[in-house]
């Protein structure tokens, strides 16, 4: 199933929930870590003890600062709520959050293919600890009991929640995918899906395509990958066209997403109504950032992918569709640091780009650690003719497991001497020679027969034969 | 129930217990309907009020900015924490089964 | 002995620490089982404590300047690893891992804990019945309350146990039953004391505060409790405020405004002895006018629609999940409600739900909004007040101490014994309650002095004046 039949249009707006990298905890000193023995990063502020009082992060501002500024949001000045609601991994059984005074208001993310996602809004808030469901089957309705473990509890979280702005699944991927280096960019957050320091519930909806009221909408919650998030809006999606279609009615409400039986399913909806009975959070004072403040935490967001792709085209030229892609892949692992450093020593940057995206992703680490002159030295190499690609490859899988070194000379001991232009075009009038039949049909106009000739002289010379040389020497023996 | 407020009545005070998570008797929910009412009639005062050019006070001694630096301070130990617990498993807290998801 | 006079004693090495705790744990253990002002008496801990003392002081080491003096602390301020209660039973075993950030303060001047008193559930209450333990009797008159919250520690002040104790007053607590009780008690500017471990009741409201037998006492242990501290976030970044300076700087010049809001629907008895202490402050050189804030009169209506609105929040947490009482269910919201249903008394769960109405979908813009903007326009009348006069001066309670049962089953009847008190609360600002004569029936009136916000060496000018001006203990009004 993918998505909607023709004619719906699919809405959808995300809220995303991510941790951020401080070193404590977002109201107390408690360290901020993943993956401690349960109940040890506590103390009396996140387990809510009697008397415990919260102190805010100077950190945690700063970091939500940033995310604001690299989203294009006004930073103004803000307050805390209290959201009161009863659940055993909230041991306040009230969470502190922003409510009607968020600190980051109304910015936007651009995507690679050019679509913008407007951003209402990127608050602070804390986290609540972890439930385990313990039971038979381990899952929540027929579990026998639950522990819970507050080491999560009271670490710092931004909300961002976004405009009703993305229209397919696609679009949500890449606006994670996007926010995702975006929030490494700003070192804010790790951002990583699977170990929950980025979760995401997604509002869908449809509507006849064409028109503009939106939809009722669902509220699928905690999607902790990109695929899952893909598949839950689309199959949400022709869900509610079916529904729409069998003359029934969306109804609102909050739904969880089936991995295993690959749909949406209804959250047991407890009989109370929600009432969140927000009010001032009267244990902490408004934050009002002064300029500078402001300003330290924007100078603070690193190079953006938005950028970085931009740096990468601008050295390309006009790419192609293909480049286009490369490139994005080339700032998506982190590669264009060293492609763009390569070509001001010199390389192509259209190879540059191929090889890092083709040959050195394999290994991201010494890829990323490859002395860039070495790189470009080899491209020149490569480029030049001196190498033939199938050489330069070699060559480069050497370099990258070495983190360098001299590309010459490492083609020279593995025998891989440029054949001279001379010896060339006795190799190719040979293997014309051989095949008689096949050079009267490539002189007769089957030019196919070209790369037939190439695979032969390469197989003579055991691939040191560069293909741009074969291709000048045929083209001179037929005339 | 001639004494009911016209601002507070008895279904009132049963959704505010549930979403207080009380449970109370039928006498209990007539007795604390005629007394909160009686509360919430005096505050009709400040609810006739027009106030709304007035701001809010809830600090008295206005402040702001008050941050704590990101140093790493000492956590309880865990036998500490566990050791206040009804019932524990595993290093954490036991409770019984959760039905229903956070919202 | 003052608290003072044995701070003094014990650091010349006069009188051993654990001697003067000796004897206050002998009065206790002598009268308590009728006054019923302790929850928990520490004795083992309170004599080491002074042993400790008694040590520093042969060692020649600073034993602080509260060296040996024992001091009983509401059950609501957390001690590490000593039951806390809030006289609840869904706290019941419960042991902090922490100190009250004023309980660290204290130890480090030397004061020694004997015990934690009683108090209303969760401080709420004015008489101290609404205590799962039981009631605190009024020391002088065992058929009458003591007033409350702080019912607890001001008897134990009264009753001569303990020279100091700490309560904690949200709505009066501290200075209501310091006046049925005959002892000075302070409520100071929120937040020149640090809440850290002070279990909270309405967040925007609590103070902890000195119960004494003497204005200076009570000003030496402000002295000692106060000052900024970073584990409370609405805590004033300033130092203590140095009142014991100001006691004998008197009172000629100071502009005192009788309040009107303070005087008027309280009894004749508690009147007169307001009047006859406006006259010794004019004896003693102050300018004595009579001031109007009348704003004042919807102090009650606002409170109590922030109060419970603050503490249905802060009693969420109570929910038997982490420690306290459990009462086991087949689901975890089912243990909630039964927990909460066995663990909470009447009085909590009255404001439980009222705060619960007063923020609910509908009602917030009509009730806790309004009531904290009907803040700002209490705190802009007192200013113009404070622009004609220096202090304010009126009733702390309006009546003496009534009889126990009297009030229990009429919540508005027993919320109205705060109505002089309350303002102060709801601006933030310092009050104290000072002894003054007794009414009618023989037993204590307080009189209370307001100022404004960190203006407390000025209110203990005038709070000392008036002690000094005070009947003696016995005769009557007229
Ligand atoms: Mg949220
Ligand atoms: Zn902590």
């Amino acid at each position: 199933m993918s998505g909607p039949s023709t004619g719906w249009e699919i809405v959808v707006g995300l809220e995303v929930h991510c941790e951020l990298q401080t070193k404590t905890k977002l109201f107390c000193a408690c360290p901020n870590a993943f993956g401690d023995e349960p109940n040890t990063n506590v103390c009396p502020v996140c387990l809510g003890l009697p008397g415990s009082l919260p102190v805010l992060n100077e950190q945690a501002v700063e970091l939500a600062m940033r995310i604001g500024a690299a989203l294009h949001c006004e930073v103004r000045s803000s307050s805390f709520h209290r959201k009161n609601y009863f659940y055993p991994d909230m041991p306040k059984d009230y969470q502190i959050s922003q409510y009607d005074q968020p600190i980051n208001v109304g910015g936007y993310l651009e995507l690679p293919d050019g679509s913008r996602v407007g951003i209402v809004r990127a608050h602070i808030e804390e986290d609540t600890g972890k439930t385990s469901h313990r039971g038979e089957s381990g899952r929540i309705h027929s579990a026998d009991y639950a522990l819970v473990d507050y080491n999560r509890s009271g670490v710092p979280l931004v909300e961002i929640v976004t405009e009703p702005d993305i229209r397919s699944a696609a679009q949500a991927r890449a606006f994670v995918a996007e926010l995702r280096g975006v929030l490494v960019a700003a070192e804010a957050s790790d951002a990583r899906m699977e170990e929950g320091s980025l979760r995401i519930d997604a509002n869908v909806s449809v509507r006849a395509e064409g028109t503009e009221q939106l939809g009722t909408r669902c509220e699928i919650k905690n999607l902790n990958s990109l695929r899952s998030l893909g598949l839950a809006i689309e199959h949400e999606a022709a869900r509610q066209v079916a529904v729409i279609d069998a003359g029934g009615r969306v109804v609102q409400e909050t739904r969880h997403w089936d991995e295993q039986g690959g749909r949406t399913v209804p959250l047991r909806s407890k009989e109370e109504a929600f009432d969140y009975r927000y009010f001032p959070e009267p244990d902490l004072v408004p934050l009002d950032p002064d300029a500078d403040w402001k300003a330290r935490a924007a100078a603070g967001v690193g190079m953006l992918p938005a950028e970085r792709r931009a740096r990468l085209a601008a050295l390309v030229g006009s790419p192609t569709s293909q480049q286009t892609d490369q490139l994005q892949a080339a700032v998506d692992q982190g590669l264009d640091d060293l492609v763009v450093a390569a070509v001001e020593a010199g390389a192509p940057a259209g190879l540059a780009l191929v090889r890092a995206v083709n040959e050195l992703a394999v290994d991201l680490v010494a890829a990323r650690a490859l002395d860039p002159g070495s790189f470009a030295a080899l491209l020149q190499l490569e480029e030049s003719g001196a190498l033939s690609p199938t050489q330069a490859k070699t060559v480069l899988a050497t370099l990258r497991d070495a983190g360098g070194g001299d590309p010459g000379a490492i083609a020279r001991s593995k025998g891989f001497e440029a054949l001279a232009e001379a010896t060339l075009e006795g190799v190719v009038r040979d293997v014309v020679d051989a095949h008689p039949d096949e050079w009267a049909r490539y002189l007769a106009g089957d030019d196919k027969l070209a790369g037939f000739f190439t695979g032969q002289v390469m197989k003579a010379t055991s691939g040191k034969a560069n293909g741009k040389a074969v291709a000048g020497a045929l083209r001179r023996l037929r005339g | 129930m001639s004494e009911q407020s016209a601002t507070l009545g008895r279904e009132d005070v049963a959704h505010v217990a549930s979403l207080a998570r009380l449970a109370l008797t039928d006498e209990e929910l007539d007795r604390f309907t005629v007394q909160l009412a009686r509360v919430i009639d005096h505050a009709r005062d400040v609810a006739a009020l027009d106030v709304a050019e007035v701001e809010p006070t809830s600090h008295p001694v206005p402040m702001r900015n008050v941050l704590r630096p990101d140093v790493v301070g000492e956590c309880l130990g865990r036998h500490e924490v566990l050791a206040a617990a009804p019932e524990c498993e595993d290093g954490r807290f036991k409770v019984p089964r959760v039905i229903g998801e956070a919202p | 002995m003052s608290a003072r006079e044995i701070a003094r004693a014990v650091r010349a090495g006069e009188r051993s620490a654990r001697g003067v705790v000796e004897e206050s744990l002998a009065a206790i253990a002598e009268r308590d089982g009728e006054v019923h002002a302790f929850l928990l008496v520490t004795g083992d801990e309170a004599r080491s404590a002074a042993d400790a003392i008694d040590a520093a002081v042969a060692d020649g080491r600073d034993p602080g300047p509260l060296a040996g003096v024992p001091v009983a602390l509401k059950d609501n301020l957390c001690t590490k690893g000593i039951p806390t209660t809030c006289a609840s039973r869904i706290l019941e075993g419960w042991r902090p891992p922490y100190d009250a950030t004023v309980v660290t303060r204290l130890r480090r001047a030397g004061a020694v804990v004997v015990g934690k008193t009683n108090l209303d559930e969760f401080a709420m209450g004015s008489s101290t019945e609404n205590s799962c333990a039981g009631p605190t009797r009024h020391p002088a008159d065992p058929s009458r309350v003591p007033g409350g919250s702080s019912g607890g520690s001001a008897a134990a002040v009264a009753a001569g146990f303990v020279p100091l104790a700490l309560g904690s007053d949200t709505g009066g607590s501290v200075r209501q039953p310091a006046a049925l009780c005959g002892t000075v008690g302070v409520k100071p500017t929120y937040g020149a004391v640090s809440r850290y471990g002070l279990v909270a009741f309405a967040s925007s409201l609590d103070q902890i505060g000195p119960l004494a037998a003497s204005v200076e006492d009570a000003a030496l242990l402000l002295e000692v409790i106060a000052g900024h501290d970073p584990l409370d976030s609405t805590s004033i970044a300033q130092a203590a405020p140095e009142v014991t300076a100001s006691l004998d700087v008197g009172v000629a010049g100071l502009r005192v405004g009788v309040c009107d809001e303070l005087v008027e629907g309280t009894a004749p008895d508690v009147v007169a002895r307001v009047q006859q202490a406006a006259d010794a402050l004019v004896d003693a050189g102050a300018h004595v006018t009579r001031v109007s804030v009348p704003e004042m009169r919807y102090g009650l209506s606002a409170y109590y629609l922030i109060a419970p609105a603050e503490a249905s929040s802060n009693l969420a947490r109570y929910d038997g999940v982490r420690y306290g009482l459990r009462v086991p269910a087949s689901d975890v919201a089912a243990m909630n409600v039964a927990t909460r249903t066995a663990g909470f008394g009447p009085e909590v769960k009255r404001r439980i739900m009222l705060g619960t109405y007063a923020l609910s979908a509908g009602y917030y813009d009509a009730y806790y909004a309004k009531a904290q903007r009907v803040r700002t326009l209490l705190i802009e009348a007192f200013s113009r007040a404070y622009e004609q006069v220096d202090v304010l001066l009126g009733a702390t309670a309006p009546t003496t101490a009534f009889p126990i049962g009297e009030r229990v089953d009429d919540p508005m009847a027993m919320y109205m014994s705060d109505v002089c008190t309350i303002p102060s609360n709801l601006a933030g600002h310092p009050a104290i309650s000072v002894p003054f004569g007794t009414g009618d029936d023989g037993l204590p009136v307080g009189v209370q002095v307001l100022a404004p916000a960190l203006e407390e060496a000025r209110m203990f000018q005038a709070a000392a004046a008036i002690e000094r001006a005070a009947p003696a203990p016995g005769s009557g009004t007229k």
